[in-house]
């Protein structure tokens, strides 16, 4: 007998070592989503509104239907890359809020860089749109990452101030050097030609390519934060910089680097933005979505992957804004107020990692 | 109008005078519930969104019960509750309180605007000013010297604050707490107890702010009250170096940033309007990377701050 446990308990320890964590990390996250969507049903009920109403309403405007998830899945992309901009510098231990401001002047670099290369082939078009837009929110966040580096500023308020610095020379540009004189209303670039437009993909709904392409970005961070040196390296310097200089890690290039990555990924969601739905640059690429983006980065605990389904998630919560508004009779901070409680909510859990018994390996010993 | 033309050029260092005095109220209140919380020890983020459901509460409890103060008391209140649900979380352990104050941000503004919807319409009453430009003739002189209560009592406070700092009791607990949170163990203080109260009496500093913004300068609520003044002020404090009468100062400064748009566009430049409404952002930014350093702790930061590390 003792031979036979003697065999079997190693891979059986290593086994629930290797699982674990990982239930751990999945487990806690979740149940912190449904404790906050339990919060948010008292807060409905306090205001004699019916949460089971609500819910099924997200339901139904945001995941029942072939149009719902069109609904759905055309608001994927912008959440998927906005999430990215704050995962990836979060594996150094930095928090950068202000990919908003990396999403309009994306939007605003490939707006403008499209209109130059008007008559040039399609693809090349593209190529310079997404490349100048990835460009400029890589530069626009990067120097966050720079200032943190070389002058040890607050990362956290310095991509804030930047947001805001960012929308107004967005606003200061399209009113001015780059306004189309026909945008009478609202001022905007001039419009993209057809050409340049990005499609919807060959799935039979219509959504654009922009959400094949923020998985694929999701894909390849994961990759490189989950199974690269340079991901294990950015990793030991967000736990600890000292341990990390001492070791040789260049901790500079490490930090400008993950930020002006996620500055890029912010970037692109303001070229899918322009390209694909509104056609110009102008006020509409102030949505918000840098800021939805924070949350599904923290829901998601900074896994790029696990940014795939949250961000589909909340994309299906704010499409079904609308709807809730006109049957509830709710405003449309209906869904900031949910996403605010299970923000709250999910950044309190983080006081169970390590202190629940049954994602502790000796608690199963003793039972097998 | 004619004594308009008759100044001049001068009407713009006025304007701008009188418009750092009205627009510095809100980052003076703000910043100093600010440096109350961060010289415990926390930083606290989400004062941009105690400020917003600040001003939304301000306004409806004033243009509920009719009077402007009892909306002041009313943010101050709201303002206390957002600090104490902050300090709570912040208490557990491995809890992030830059993130915390994130989430309540949100949340704050969420709220705000979720409860705020009925009261864009209405009209509630202004907070009351003061004419301290009785002694000229001069409109504009008048005008730039319309002081509102609010900015005279902050300024008050500014410097009871600091006298708080200094010379008392409670003003030297809250300092033990924010030097290290060991030392406070060890001569009996909780520090989370500290750091808890001072939280709160930072939001209720905050609410007010808020409150200065709907009830007296803009004077209305809407979705879009602030324009970032409550994360300015967290780096207005750094900017200050945590001391409650160099916020004042900063607050003026900034203030005076964010009318130089105003200003300019009184005496007809309109050109660049939206860069000159970066100013104080744009300003924040300068006066941050000038005063941060990448290798030493920041002269005068409390030592458990969680940014200064």
């Amino acid at each position: 007998m003792s031979d036979t446990t003697a065999t079997q308990t190693p891979p059986m320890g290593a086994l629930l070592a290797r699982w674990l964590p990982r239930a751990e990390a999945l487990l806690i996250p979740l149940a912190a989503l449904l404790c906050g969507l339990a919060v948010f049903s008292l807060f409905l009920l306090t205001l004699g509104k019916s949460p089971i109403d609500f819910y099924a309403l997200i339901y139904k405007a945001g995941f029942s239907t072939a149009f719902s998830w069109q609904n759905t899945l055309s608001r994927v992309a912008p959440l998927l890359f906005a999430g990215l901009c704050v995962a990836l510098p979060a594996r150094l231990g930095l928090v950068v809020i202000g990919g908003e401001g990396a999403i309009v002047l994306g939007g605003l670099a490939a707006a403008v860089l499209g209109l130059a290369v008007v008559g040039a082939p399609p693809v090349i078009g593209f190529v310079v749109m997404a490349a100048g837009a990835a460009l400029m929110g890589g530069l626009w966040i990067g120097a966050v990452g720079w200032l943190r580096f070389k002058r040890g500023v607050n990362e956290t308020i310095a991509s804030l101030l930047m947001a805001y610095i960012a929308i107004a020379l967005m606003n200061h540009l399209v009113e001015g050097l780059f306004r189309d004189p026909q945008s009478l209303n609202k001022p905007s670039t001039a419009p993209l030609p057809e050409a340049l437009r990005v499609g919807d993909m060959p799935i039979g709904i219509d959504v654009h390519w922009g959400f094949a392409f923020g998985v694929l970005a999701c894909v390849i961070s994961w990759v490189l934060m989950d199974r690269t040196t340079i991901g294990f390296a950015a990793r030991i310097a967000g736990d600890n910089v000292r341990a990390a200089q001492v070791q040789g890690l260049p901790v500079g290039k490490l930090i400008i680097g993950f930020t002006a990555l996620g500055g890029a990924c912010a970037g692109l969601a303001g070229f899918f933005e322009v390209s694909a739905i509104h056609g110009s640059a102008n006020g509409s690429l102030i949505s918000g979505y840098g800021y939805t983006g924070i949350l599904v980065a923290f829901l998601a605990r900074h896994n790029p992957l696990a940014i795939i389904p949250v961000a589909t998630l909340l994309a299906g919560f704010e499409a079904s804004s609308g709807l809730i508004q006109r049957r509830m009779d709710l405003p449309d901070a209906t869904i900031l107020v949910m996403e605010g409680i299970v923000f709250v909510v999910l950044l309190l859990s983080e006081t169970l990692y390590g202190r629940l018994a049954i994602f502790n390996p000796t608690f199963w010993e003793k039972k097998a | 109008m004619s004594t308009a033309a008759d100044i001049g050029i001068w009407g713009v260092p006025l304007a701008i005078i009188g418009g750092a005095i009205r627009v510095s109220t809100p980052f003076l209140f703000v910043s100093l519930g600010e440096c109350l919380t961060e010289r415990s020890g926390r930083i606290n983020l989400g004062l941009e969104g105690t400020l917003v459901f600040g001003a939304m509460s301000g306004y409806a409890v004033a243009y509920g019960t009719g009077s402007p103060w009892l909306g002041v008391l009313a943010a101050a209140m709201a303002g206390v509750l957002f600090g104490l649900f902050h300090g709570w979380i912040c208490k557990f352990k491995g809890v992030n309180d830059i993130a915390i104050g994130i989430a309540l941000m949100l949340l704050g503004m969420g709220l705000a605007f979720f409860f705020g919807k009925p009261y864009i319409q209405p009209v509630a009453p202004d907070l009351p000013a003061i004419p301290l430009g009785w002694w000229s003739d001069i409109p504009q002189v008048q005008a730039a010297l319309q002081v509102n209560a609010l900015f005279l009592i902050g300024a008050v406070l500014a410097v009871a604050l600091h006298w708080m700092f200094k010379n008392t009791r409670v003003g030297l607990a809250i300092r033990v707490a924010g030097d290290s949170t060991d030392a406070a163990r060890a001569i009996g203080l909780n520090p989370d107890t500290v750091r808890l109260l001072s939280t709160a009496a930072g939001g209720a500093l905050a609410g007010v702010g808020g409150a200065y913004l709907s009830l007296y300068y803009p004077g209305s609520w809407n979705e879009g009250i602030s324009s970032g003044q409550g994360l300015m002020a967290v780096a207005l404090v750094i900017f200050a170096r945590w001391n409650p009468i160099n916020c004042f100062w900063a607050a003026l400064l900034f203030g005076g940033a964010g009318a130089l748009g105003p200003a300019l566009q009184s005496v007809g430049v309109t050109s660049g309007y939206y860069l000159f409404f970066a100013a104080p952002y744009v300003l924040t930014l300068a006066l941050l990377i000038i005063t941060s350093s990448p290798d030493k702790a920041m002269e005068g930061a409390p030592g458990a701050l969680s940014i200064t590390k």
